[in-house]
């Protein structure tokens, strides 16, 4: 009898833990079921009442938008006053939404896994640049799709890039080239934009392509300092040349935040 | 009416870039990451408490007889930064003289860059006893902090302390005497009855004005701006052409006035109105007539165009650099990125607007009797089991006083140094003579603002500090940005909405539990706790019962 309530209490602390390991923030990853079911999938079809991305694109700022988008990747959950909001990069067959702080119960977090499609009524509005969906609520909907990445290798320059805003992106044959930390070294990234960071911070890190010099970033947010593409760039060296896939978020300018280097 | 053309700008601009590698071919980089974000760590914060609701009391400290050299002390030093490195070099450079001066004590920093992720996690260590030692925080931080009892340590005794305190004979270093803190600094480091924390740095508002816009639109700049000049300005401003284009700066994008921090904003309105916010105890009094027709203002100007925000819209300093703002208002501890010359800057080098730029005070509705916001870090010592641990912290923290740092930290931003004797060393007033000599360490913009502070120490005034005060001011602040945010949205601002709106933040806020220390209620327990706890709970009852069964087996 002792052994079984042994048995009880471990197991009782199990079921613990193992729930709450479910509140860390976890990055889904792509899976064959999802991009099998995406296949059948219209990602540009909408429900009654619902925009396409072109009205979306042409809706003024601060007008109520309802959209139908798939989940791409999801930034942390956190609770705000009582309220749990959380970030989501998300996508349909035409264009990228970018969800900014919409509430969701932490339950709902962990159900919104890559692929699922949900259908979104908010505010469009714009923060340095950055246009996005804000003081949103949402519903999940049967559905499932898993962006392949645009190539903008040869569109980084191209004064037309702020039209795949937010969109999940390739770009191939870039060049590590150096940062300057505050010593004045060449360096091949940056803890936060001018190196005052530390282990953890966001990573910044330029690139050449064609003359032409970007800085990208690692978003700690998206992906932490336990994920292989934070490892990766802290790994790099200059002159080393990569390919990343990342998402084409704006701060006065493009800012993308990359996901993977290779 | 007549700027600069763009290649001039640009030449212009290559020179500093040159010297601060702050924009490269164009790209900008995310200065900082948005408020919001860093509510991240709220998670993890109120993930652990949830396991650890309250905290333990703990004896309180008392000053050791001597500080015990023989021993080796390893303290934790959280540190915060405006993403800055010039700051974070400086905190290291101290660390390492203090080290040298005491080789005994080693101190491990960890550094942060916002105030919130720093009191997110001090309230998750707290639960956990794994508080730093010292810390940079603020006043109403320190409040929360303090519903544990013990946990925070008083300083007034340590600063009288002959041999340890301000001044002391025993301390290896040339600190300030209790005398030579600037008064109004230290008194707001006072919570209830004693002193939490040391002032560290110090910094107001400015209002950072386009003073060649202002001047454009026929208007000549006051000493003193009012908040009646600023909205009569910025209305002004709202002109267009034909093709949309406003005509002031001939662009599609023109927000007149932004404001960084509506919580101060708010605060600051009030102030100057001798309107109620709350008392010293924590009774709220911030729904009243006054916020109400401060709201109805905000609405009116934000559904015009001419009002914007932060939270809204984005950086001032980056409106303002591409002359698409004329009154940003910001922290002081911001000046560097202020202006056609900051040295610092999130815009691209083709987006900057030639134009002079003044440096303010934030409006006013008495121009006879200003008032002004007082802010900035300030440095606070948690108790530990050994007392000799906490008088190393408090050696430490107090080092942090001294002119060497004072004065280097002061210099990176629009700060102020905390000690007369700072403030009055050669090496400040040198620094201040130098306005204007270049672009960066005596960049005219950082050095006026804060001189701005300098000269107005005597206007400034912080809030009540209690239990509750950081809600309050949230709550201060989201008033003005939902307000802003409605009418942008051509929702309708009156009575009704205001009254709903006061409502809601008075629930979303728990402002009805304000003041009362020691009960802060962490909300609902999640439910991998309540399993947990059953579990146990079930666990230890059946064991119990087994134990009484054996018993009675033994008996029989």
């Amino acid at each position: 009898m002792k052994k079984a309530m042994n048995l009880v209490m471990t197991l009782g602390l199990a079921l613990a833990v193992t729930a709450c390991g479910n509140n860390a923030q976890t990055m889904e990853t792509t899976g064959t079921t999802q991009q099998e079911a995406a296949a059948a999938e219209d990602t540009t079809a909408k429900s009654e009442g619902v925009m396409t991305y072109a009205e979306y694109n042409a809706a003024e700022l601060d007008t109520e938008v309802v959209v139908e988008t798939y989940i791409q990747a999801k930034q942390g959950w956190w609770e705000n006053e009582g309220v749990g909001v959380a970030t989501f990069y998300t996508q349909d067959g035409d264009g990228a939404y970018f969800l900014y702080n919409m509430p969701c119960s932490q339950e709902e977090y962990e159900s919104l896994s890559v692929g699922t499609k949900i259908r979104v009524t908010g505010y469009k509005s714009e923060w340095a640049g950055e246009v996005e969906i804000i003081d949103a609520s949402f519903e999940i909907e049967d559905g499932t799709y898993v962006a392949e990445p645009v190539d903008l290798s040869e569109e980084l320059s191209s004064e037309d890039l702020i039209l795949h805003q937010n969109i999940y992106f390739t770009a191939s044959g870039l060049t590590v080239e150096p940062s300057i930390d505050a010593d004045g070294n060449e360096v091949p990234f940056l803890y936060n934009w001018d190196g005052s960071g530390t282990q953890g911070s966001d990573l910044y890190f330029n690139v050449s392509k064609d003359g032409q010099t970007y800085t990208f970033t690692v978003e700690s947010y998206l992906t932490g300092a336990d994920t292989d593409v934070y490892k990766t760039v802290e790994s790099l060296a200059l002159g080393q040349e990569i390919s990343v896939k990342g998402f084409m978020y704006w701060y006065e300018g493009m800012n993308p935040h990359i996901v993977s280097v290779q | 009416m007549s700027f600069l053309g763009k290649e001039e700008k640009t030449a212009k601009k290559e020179t500093a870039i040159k010297e601060t590698v702050k924009i490269k071919n164009g790209k900008d980089r995310a200065r900082k990451k948005r408020i919001g974000a860093l509510g991240v760590f709220l998670l993890s914060a109120a993930f652990l408490l949830s396991g650890c609701h309250g905290s333990r009391a703990r004896k309180e400290f008392e000053i050791p007889e001597s500080f015990d050299t023989s021993r080796q002390y390893e303290i934790t030093f959280w540190a915060k930064n405006d993403t800055n490195k010039a700051q974070t070099n400086i905190y290291e450079n101290a660390i390492a003289s203090f080290e040298e001066i005491y080789p005994n004590i080693k101190v491990n920093m960890r550094l942060y860059t916002d105030y919130g992720k720093i009191y997110n996690d001090v309230i998750t260590n707290i639960s956990t006893d794994t508080a730093p030692n010292v810390c940079i925080t603020y006043p109403d931080h320190i409040a929360t902090y303090l519903t544990g009892d013990g946990v925070v340590v008083a300083l007034d005794k340590l600063f009288e302390d002959p041999r340890y305190g301000f001044g002391g004979s025993e301390l290896r270093y040339d600190g300030p005497q209790r005398e030579e803190m600037v008064d109004a600094f230290l008194e707001e480091c006072v919570i209830g009855d004693a002193h939490y924390a040391i002032p560290y740095m110090r910094s107001t508002e400015a209002c950072y004005v386009n003073k060649t816009y202002v001047e454009a639109l026929g208007y000549e700049l006051p000493e003193v701006l009012t908040w009646d000049y600023v909205w009569e300005v910025s209305e002004a401003a709202m002109a267009k052409d034909a093709e949309g284009n406003f005509m002031l700066n001939g662009q599609k994008v023109m927000i007149p006035f932004i404001y960084k921090s509506t919580d101060n904003m708010m605060i600051q309105m009030l102030r100057q109105q001798d309107a109620g916010y709350s008392t010293e105890e924590g009774t709220i009094e911030i729904f009243n007539d006054t916020t109400k027709e401060i709201l109805y203002t905000v609405a009116e100007h934000a559904g015009t165009g001419a009002f914007s925000t932060f939270k809204i819209s984005s950086y001032p300093a980056n409106f303002l650099n591409a002359g698409q703002c004329i009154f940003a208002v910001d922290s002081t501890a911001g000046a560097t990125w202020m202006g056609s010359d900051a040295p610092l800057s999130d815009i691209s080098e083709d987006k900057f607007v030639d134009f002079e730029t003044a440096v303010k005070t934030v409006p006013q509705f008495d121009t006879e009797h200003l008032q002004m916001i007082s802010q900035g870090p300030s440095v606070c010592i948690f108790n530990k089991q050994d007392p000799q641990e906490v008088l190393a912290s408090w050696l430490f923290a107090q080092y942090l006083l001294t002119n060497d740092v004072q004065v280097a930290y002061a210099e990176t931003e629009g700060y102020v140094p905390v000690t007369k004797k700072a403030m009055e060393s050669a090496a400040y007033v040198d620094y201040l003579d130098r306005i204007g000599e270049d672009d960066n360490a005596h960049y005219e913009v950082k050095i006026l603002a804060s001189e701005l502070l300098t000269e107005h120490v005597d206007d400034t005034f912080v809030t009540p500090v209690f239990n509750g005060s950081t809600s309050l001011r949230d709550a201060a602040g989201q008033m003005i940005e939902s307000v802003t945010k409605s009418v942008r949205r051509k929702e309708t601002v009156d009575d009704a909405y205001i009254d709903a709106l006061y409502d809601k933040m008075n629930s979303l806020y728990r402002l009805d539990q304000t003041g009362q220390a020691g009960q802060k209620d962490f909300g609902k327990m999640p439910t991998a706790s309540v399993i947990l706890l059953v579990f146990l709970a079930v666990a230890w009852v059946a064991l119990a019962l087994l134990w009484i069964r054996d018993r009675k087996k033994e008996k029989h």
